[in-house]
Parts: C-alpha cells; sequence; structure tokens
C-alpha cells in the first residue's frame, strides 16, 4: 500500500486507470448500445467480430485509425484538429475527482462539484469550434444549435446543483456521497423532507445530462437526417472516432455525477455492505444503470424539434427548478427561525 | 407552444441582418430518400426559398413505351414508383383493356384488389418507418419492415418477385392465386390489425412525434387543387378525393371502406390518413377474401399482339401516392403512339416550394417526409 | 353551383364561340391527311366531343384554340377543377404539336381534358402556370420532352433532362 501512496505513482496509476476506464467505456458502451438497439429493434445486433460481437470495438478503432485524417482544403486546420482534442480532454478531467468508492478518488478536491462542471463546459466549445472549422453549412448550423441549446440547459442544470449544494453544504464529491449513507432512504433523490420536489430535481438533471452530451431526443448537433452528421460531417477517421468516444466518455461522467448527487454514490441501497470493493460495485451498477437508460431513450423517442427543445428549457425546466431551489432554501431554513 | 409562424414572425428575416445563404440539400442526403436535390435559400435555420431541382433518375419511361409493345412496356411501369409496382401496373392495364374492350375475369378483380392493397400496406410501412427516420426515431422502420417482409413473401409466392411485380397481365393475371397465398393473406390481417394498434399506442401518442408533426407543414386544400396533389396530401387537407371512389376502377364499388380525411391540413393529418388508411386496406382485403370465388383468371382471347384502336385513353388508380394516371394514345399500331405518365409524386412535390416558405429545416424536411416522396416515381 | 358535364360543356360552347367571333380559325399548315382515323384529325376548336369514361377515362373532352388554353384552364379554376397533367403529343404526320391539358375535380366525379394544336415549325403557346401554379412543373416538362415553349412560363429551364440538354426526345424526328 506504502508504494501506491507514493505521490508520482499514484497519479500515475490514476491516470492510466481513468484513460482506461474511458476508453474502455467508449469502447464497449458504443457495442452495449449497438447490441441495446438491436434488442430494442429485434436484431442480433453486431455479431460477427469475435465472440459474440464481443471483438467489435477493436475492429471499429483498427477501421478507424487505419483512416486518413482528412483536413478539407479551407478549414481552419488548427482548430479543426484541435477540437477533437478539446472534447476528449474534458472528461477525462472531470473523473479525477469522481468517487467511485470510499477510497478510490484520484483526487479528494474541496471543489470537486465546480471542477466537474467548469470542465463540462469545455466540451460545448468543442463542438462549436469543430462545426465552425469545418467549414460546412450543415456543421455551422450544427455549431449554433450546440450554443444555444447548451446555453439553455446549463442553466437549469447549474440550479439544480445549487439545490443540491444547499442540502449538501459542500462541493466535496466524496462529503456529498458520505452524507447520503444508510439506506436507500437517505440518497438525496428520496430527501423529501428536505425538499418535496427531489425526485422532479433528478428529472430536470437528468433531462439536461442528456441535453447537454447531445443524447436523443435531444441530438440537435448531429440531428443525422437534417443536417448528415452535424458538426463532425467533414470529419472522418479517428477525428470522428474521437468524437464519438467523447459522447460516450461525457455520458459516462453526466451518470457518474447523477449516481454521485442523487444516488449515494458508492453507497449501498440497504445501509451495510459500502467499503471497499463492494462501493465501487454499487457505483457501477447505478452508473450502467443509469446509460443504460440513457440508451433505452435514444432507442425509442423520435428526435425533438429544435424550438421545442428550447421552450422545454426556458418555460418549464428553469421555472420549476428555481422553484425547487426556493423551496429548498425556504425548507432548510423555516425550521432555524423556531428552534 | 410557438408554431413556426409564430416564430417566424418574431425572428423574422427583415428583423434579422440579411444575410442568407444558400443550402445544396442532396442529392445525397439522409432525408432525401433518393437522389432529390432542394436548392435552399437559407436565413439562418429558416428557408427562404426551397426550389427542388428534379431529373438525377430519369430514364424516359414514356419514350421506352413509344418504342416496344404493350406487353414489352408493361414490366416498365413496375419500376416507376417501385414501393407500389402493383398500383402502376394495374393502371397501364387497365388503360389498355378499356381501350381494347377486354373484360377481366372476375376473379381476377379480386386478386387484383388483394394485391393492390397489400402493396398500399407494404408501401405506407416503408414511409412509415422512412418519415420516423427523418424524425430521428430509428426503431419503428425495423418494426415496419418486419411487417412488410410477410407481405413481400406473400407476392414474392404469388408472382416470383417481391419489389417489381409484374403479376397483371392484359385481361388478368399471370397465374392464379392458390390457397398458399388466400390463406397467407388471411393470416396476415390477423397480425396486422393488433399491430396497428402497437404502432399507435408507441409512436402515433408519442407526445414528440405529434409535437413535431401537429400544426407544421400546411397544405390547405386549395394548395392541392392548383398544384394537383392527390393521395393522403389531399386527403390530409380534408378533401376525399380517391380515385378508387371518384373514377371507380376494378371492382371497388363492391367493397366497404371509408376514405379517412383529417382537415387539420398539417404534416400530422398526412400521417394519420396513412395510418388509417392501412386499416382501410385491411378492411378491403378481408371482404375480397370473403368474396372471392373460383373462376378463371385471363380473359379468353386476349391477342398475342394487342393493337389498341385510335385515340387515346386513360386510366388512373389511387396508387400509395395518390393519383396515377396512364394516358395511352394510340394509332392503331401494336406500339403505342406515345404514353403519357402522370405520376403522383410529381404533383406532391411541385407545392414544395410554396409549402416550405418560411419554415424552419428540421420541419420542412419533416413535412417532406410527410408527402411520403418516391424519387423514381417523380423522375420518371 | 355544382360542376358537371353538361355546365362545361356550355360554357366551352361558349369560349369556342367567342374565340372564333374574335380570331381566325387555327390555321393547319398542313391539313390532316389521315381520313381513316377520324380521331386523329379532330384538331380544330370544336364543340366539346361527348365521351364516356367507362370506354376512354374523362368525362369531357374539348378542343380549344392555343390563345385560348389560358381562358379555358380559367373556367376550370373557377369551376374547382385541379391540374392533372400538362402534356404534349407530337403528331408529326400533320406537322402538329398537340398539348393535353388534364384537369380532375376534388369533390365531383368529373374528370376533363382540354386539348390544343400549335404547328410543329412554331411550337407555342401561352402558359396557365399562373392560373395553376401546379402547371409550372408539368410545362416545363413538356418543354424538355418536344421543344413546346410557353410564352411568359416564369422559369422554362431544362427539367428532367440535363442542363445543358438541347434536344427534345419525344419528338418523333428525335434520333439519339
Amino acid at each position: 500500500m506504502s508504494f501506491l501512496e507514493l505521490e508520482p505513482i499514484r497519479i500515475l496509476v490514476y491516470l492510466v486507470g481513468i484513460c482506461a476506464f474511458v476508453g474502455g467505456n467508449a469502447a464497449y458502451l458504443v457495442l452495449a448500445e449497438r447490441k441495446g438497439a438491436g434488442r430494442i429493434q429485434r436484431r442480433p445486433g453486431p455479431n460477427e467480430a469475435g465472440w459474440g460481437g464481443w471483438m467489435q470495438p477493436f475492429a471499429d478503432g483498427i477501421k478507424l485509425l487505419a483512416k486518413q485524417v482528412m483536413v478539407p482544403p479551407g478549414t481552419d486546420s488548427l482548430l479543426f484538429r484541435a477540437a477533437p482534442l478539446m472534447v476528449m480532454a474534458p472528461p477525462l478531467m472531470c473523473l479525477a475527482t469522481i468517487p467511485f468508492s470510499d477510497s478510490l478518488v484520484a483526487r479528494n478536491l474541496n471543489i470537486g462539484l465546480l471542477f466537474v462542471f467548469s470542465f463540462g463546459s469545455i466540451n460545448v466549445m468543442a463542438l462549436m469550434l469543430g462545426g465552425w472549422a469545418s467549414r460546412n453549412k450543415y456543421s455551422i448550423i450544427s455549431a449554433a444549435r450546440v450554443v444555444s441549446q447548451s446555453v439553455a440547459y446549463e442553466i437549469p442544470m447549474l440550479l439544480v446543483v445549487i439545490t443540491m449544494l444547499m442540502v449538501s453544504g459542500t462541493m466535496n464529491l466524496q462529503e456529498i456521497i458520505v452524507q447520503q449513507g444508510g439506506g436507500f432512504w437517505h440518497w438525496n433523490l428520496f430527501k423529501v423532507w428536505v425538499n418535496p420536489l427531489m425526485p422532479v430535481t433528478f428529472v430536470i438533471f437528468f433531462t439536461c445530462m442528456l441535453a447537454e452530451t447531445n443524447r436523443a431526443p435531444f441530438d440537435m448537433a448531429e440531428a443525422e437526417s437534417e443536417l448528415v452528421a452535424g458538426a463532425f460531417t467533414e470529419y472522418g477517421g479517428m477525428g470522428f472516432g474521437v468524437f464519438f468516444m467523447a459522447e460516450y466518455a461525457n455520458i459516462v461522467v453526466g451518470c457518474c455525477l447523477a449516481t454521485v448527487l442523487f444516488l449515494g454514490g458508492w453507497q449501498s441501497p440497504i445501509g451495510y455492505l459500502s467499503g471497499g470493493l463492494w462501493g465501487l460495485g454499487w457505483f457501477l451498477l447505478k452508473v450502467y444503470a443509469l446509460i443504460s437508460t440513457v440508451i433505452w431513450i435514444r432507442w425509442t423517442f423520435p428526435r425533438t424539434q429544435f424550438y421545442s427543445l428550447l421552450n422545454l428549457s426556458w418555460k418549464i425546466l428553469i421555472p420549476v427548478s428555481l422553484v425547487t431551489l426556493l423551496l429548498t432554501g425556504a425548507m432548510l431554513k423555516i425550521p432555524l427561525l423556531f428552534r | 407552444m410557438i408554431t413556426s409562424k409564430e416564430s417566424l414572425a418574431a425572428d423574422s428575416p427583415d428583423h434579422a441582418p440579411h444575410e442568407t445563404f444558400v443550402l445544396n440539400l442532396g442529392p445525397q442526403h439522409p432525408a432525401a430518400h433518393g437522389v432529390l436535390r432542394v436548392l435552399m435559400t437559407m436565413d439562418g435555420e429558416w428557408i427562404q426559398r426551397a426550389e427542388p431541382i428534379i431529373g438525377y433518375i430519369h430514364r424516359m419511361h414514356e419514350k421506352m413505351g413509344e418504342n416496344r409493345t404493350y406487353a414489352k412496356f408493361l414490366p416498365n411501369t413496375s419500376r416507376i414508383d417501385y414501393l407500389s409496382a402493383m398500383h402502376y401496373t394495374h393502371a397501364f392495364v387497365g388503360a389498355v383493356e378499356r381501350a381494347a374492350k377486354i373484360e377481366v375475369p372476375i376473379r381476377a378483380e379480386y386478386i387484383r384488389v388483394i394485391t393492390s392493397e397489400l402493396n398500399r400496406i407494404s408501401s405506407h410501412m416503408v414511409w412509415w418507418g422512412a418519415l420516423l427516420l427523418d424524425l430521428g426515431g430509428f426503431t419503428p422502420i425495423l418494426y415496419a419492415f418486419d411487417d412488410r417482409e410477410k407481405i413481400l413473401d406473400l407476392l414474392e409466392g404469388l408472382c416470383g418477385a417481391r419489389l417489381t411485380y409484374c403479376y397483371y397481365r392484359f385481361g388478368g393475371l399471370c397465374n392464379d392465386a392458390d390457397d398458399a397465398f388466400l390463406n397467407g393473406t388471411r393470416d396476415f390481417v390477423k397480425h396486422m390489425q393488433p399491430r396497428l394498434k402497437m404502432y399507435r399506442d408507441l409512436v402515433t401518442d408519442n407526445i414528440i412525434l405529434r409535437k413535431r408533426l401537429t400544426d407544421i407543414g400546411e397544405i390547405s386544400a386549395e394548395l392541392c387543387r392548383k398544384y394537383g396533389a392527390t393521395g393522403p396530401v389531399i386527403r390530409g387537407a380534408g378533401v376525399a378525393y380517391d380515385v378508387r371512389r371518384a373514377e371507380p376502377y376494378s371492382i371497388y364499388p363492391r367493397f366497404d371502406f371509408k376514405i379517412p380525411t383529417y382537415p387539420e391540413c398539417d404534416s400530422m393529418a398526412r400521417y394519420l390518413v396513412r395510418m388509417d388508411e392501412m386499416e382501410q386496406s385491411l378492411r378491403i382485403i378481408e371482404q375480397a377474401l370473403d368474396g372471392i370465388t373460383a373462376g378463371p383468371v385471363m380473359a379468353p382471347k386476349v391477342p398475342r399482339v394487342l393493337k389498341l384502336p385510335p385515340g387515346d385513353t386513360c386510366y388512373a388508380v389511387e396508387a400509395a401516392r395518390g393519383r396515377f394516371m396512364v394516358r395511352i394514345v394510340s394509332d392503331g399500331k401494336d406500339t403505342p403512339y406515345r404514353v403519357k405518365l402522370r405520376t403522383p409524386s410529381f404533383s406532391n412535390l411541385s407545392l414544395y416550394e410554396e409549402a416550405s416558405k418560411g419554415m424552419i429545416l428540421p420541419d420542412a424536411l419533416a413535412m417532406m417526409g410527410s408527402l411520403d416522396l418516391v424519387i423514381p416515381d417523380i423522375d420518371r | 353551383m355544382k360542376t358537371s358535364v353538361e355546365r362545361l360543356t356550355g360554357l366551352f360552347v361558349e369560349l369556342t364561340k367567342r374565340s372564333a367571333g374574335l380570331q381566325p380559325a387555327l390555321t393547319t399548315p398542313n391539313p390532316p391527311t389521315d381520313a381513316a382515323k377520324p380521331e386523329l384529325a379532330a384538331a380544330q376548336p370544336s364543340a366539346p366531343l361527348p365521351v364516356t369514361h367507362a370506354t376512354r377515362g374523362f368525362d369531357f373532352d374539348a378542343t380549344v384554340a392555343p390563345a385560348d388554353v389560358v381562358t379555358a384552364a380559367e373556367i376550370m379554376d373557377r369551376e374547382g377543377f385541379a391540374i392533372d397533367a400538362v402534356t404534349g403529343v407530337d403528331w408529326i404526320a400533320q406537322n402538329e404539336m398537340e398539348i393535353v391539358y388534364d384537369f380532375f375535380h376534388p369533390t365531383e366525379p368529373v374528370r376533363a381534358v382540354v386539348r390544343t394544336r400549335v404547328p410543329r415549325a412554331e411550337p407555342e403557346l401561352p402558359t396557365i402556370s399562373p392560373v395553376f401554379p401546379g402547371a409550372n412543373w408539368h410545362e416545363r416538362e413538356t418543354h424538355d420532352f418536344f421543344g413546346i415553349r410557353f410564352a411568359g412560363h416564369p422559369n422554362l429551364k431544362p427539367f428532367l433532362l440535363p442542363e445543358d440538354a438541347d434536344f427534345h426526345p419525344l419528338r418523333k424526328d428525335y434520333q439519339p
């Protein structure tokens, strides 16, 4: 143990660990998504490469890696190349503060929540740059959509986060989880005595997460039947591959955060068996349950219209999240008056 | 809920800087369903002008009609709109029979109705899946193709072809329907009725779908009339125009079926018309299966080399996309002097420029999906 | 008032009379020679011919002078008809081009055909696209295939044919 506690070793181990976690997730979530889509659509899905399709991510990866990275003439070459990097880096950074179990966290920062959201916002800029640098009309439309969509959905998301901050009183993700210990009724999702609208808050957070990660039914940025491939139209080979992986990495981060904030992170739903590997198991179970919900939603709903997407945010989600914020503040403070 | 018109007033190009760009949608675009090109002048995402440019898959069927005999041209008709080939062959066969005064045996007419209606359902299933694909819903098309596969299997057993049928012949059919087909069709009707209910529950009542289609893409009855739009487009504008009723052909007057109309004129109305039409087609098939009698399927003494009397003859059918008319002008020889093919998609698309003005791009594409275009049908 | 074949007949008889009074009858450079085929020779503007739907596929068949097609289209528009198709037929033996306008009625079971003929050397007649905007595409197509010019048409560019096409494939003397 003492060897692992050496700082450089620790950093290296976590760096490799997080990269492997994101890479593995991105690769196998694509497969899971395709298998899930196959299940929903009553077809086998990928089943040729490897054992029942389990080698498909490698086949895809090798194919994408072997392709030439084309930079079309007239594009802003530097931004065009930088965009995939900028879209992939933030989710990796975010995972540094996510506690996977009571002891498994790369950096237990006091400002963990702020850290995650500040890096999470870069994603939008990367998509916008990619779309703008591509010099393609579809990409530019997509870039404009991404910006207005993200602006619209960051507001309710951050309002929800502020609500959670008021409930927990800390930005340290590990502490937020520790507060939720002792059975599922202690999870923030079910803390209706703090705020009766807590489940609604969770739904808002989840919706915003879908919109922020550009997932169906809010996949305005890609919108393949309208904008061909949106911001990724001009990207080929691994440039596209990185965008694709980043989408899944962002989903992982979003679901991790939802788990930490609402579902008690690595806390066991029954009150005990939360320590060590059990905690890791509970955490991953919750995260993958949320991820499969995300996949399930994608393959069952058509895409929303762009203005109804914005309407949903500005007219419903923002007012409701403001109400929850006020209600939480009131419910936290009013009992103090009578003490 | 902002409708596109309200948004347009709020975000009118007059208030925005006058900067437009041209978006070349197609000929290769996922929503174009073929090689349709739409030259769009855009103000941001708002369409100022959308001009369809067609002809990328033009094959000059009408010229082919002039240099081959009637029998040789018959297979061409099923290649025009490959999704409703039965109706198209029906129209050509019907025109020739009308001009040559050939009486078709009653059993053949029954089988024609059954196969035509089956073809209508299979065509609408493709439209349904493709429209949902346009709207970003991936799953329905696989269910739709699952059902369509059953129809294709039935028709393959009947005439050997799965898509471009040439089953109808001048004076009847190329071969009789066996019990396997008739029983299989009965089973299919039983299979399809609950499926349509499932589609209604799962897809039609989906709130996102309703929001994407309701009040969007208005095509009024007057616009339909001015452009000659027919089929579900005009019925979605509240006009009960159906060739099966307006110009009864074959033995359609014998059947009891409703012409579904919705007066809303929006994309949802056209959607619902087609969904209801499938139910009505099932009703017609059921009645036809009950009423079919034994007998010959080919008129006696149809000459091998057909020579039609001089003059022109029209025959219109209700194809899956609307009114399809064949005009044969004959000069008494064994080849047509002129064959005019009036295709529904051509007229339905011609109103697109006027109807899509001021719409936002995704709505315009949803409207295009609700028109149910088949590009070879436009280009011929 | 409900549209019927009788009503249409009356309107078209009137139209033919008025037009005969205003201008000389359509001159055909080569008068029809094929007397054995009476229906092919019906080129002159005349009173509508009686036809039955069961044998021909339409209920009403009128021939008008080329200059009258817009008036005829306006009559059809007022009567609530919808444009079905516009097409041509190249009668090379008679040195004429026939233009056929098809109309259907959305609510009444009436199918009407209006025809006109122009000389083959100078195939030109007014466009009906201001009356029926849908005729725009049909006329462009007819121009493509037959080289018939529709005076006043907003956009008579090649449509189904390639954009540099200078041939008219449905003319009977077309050599590929």
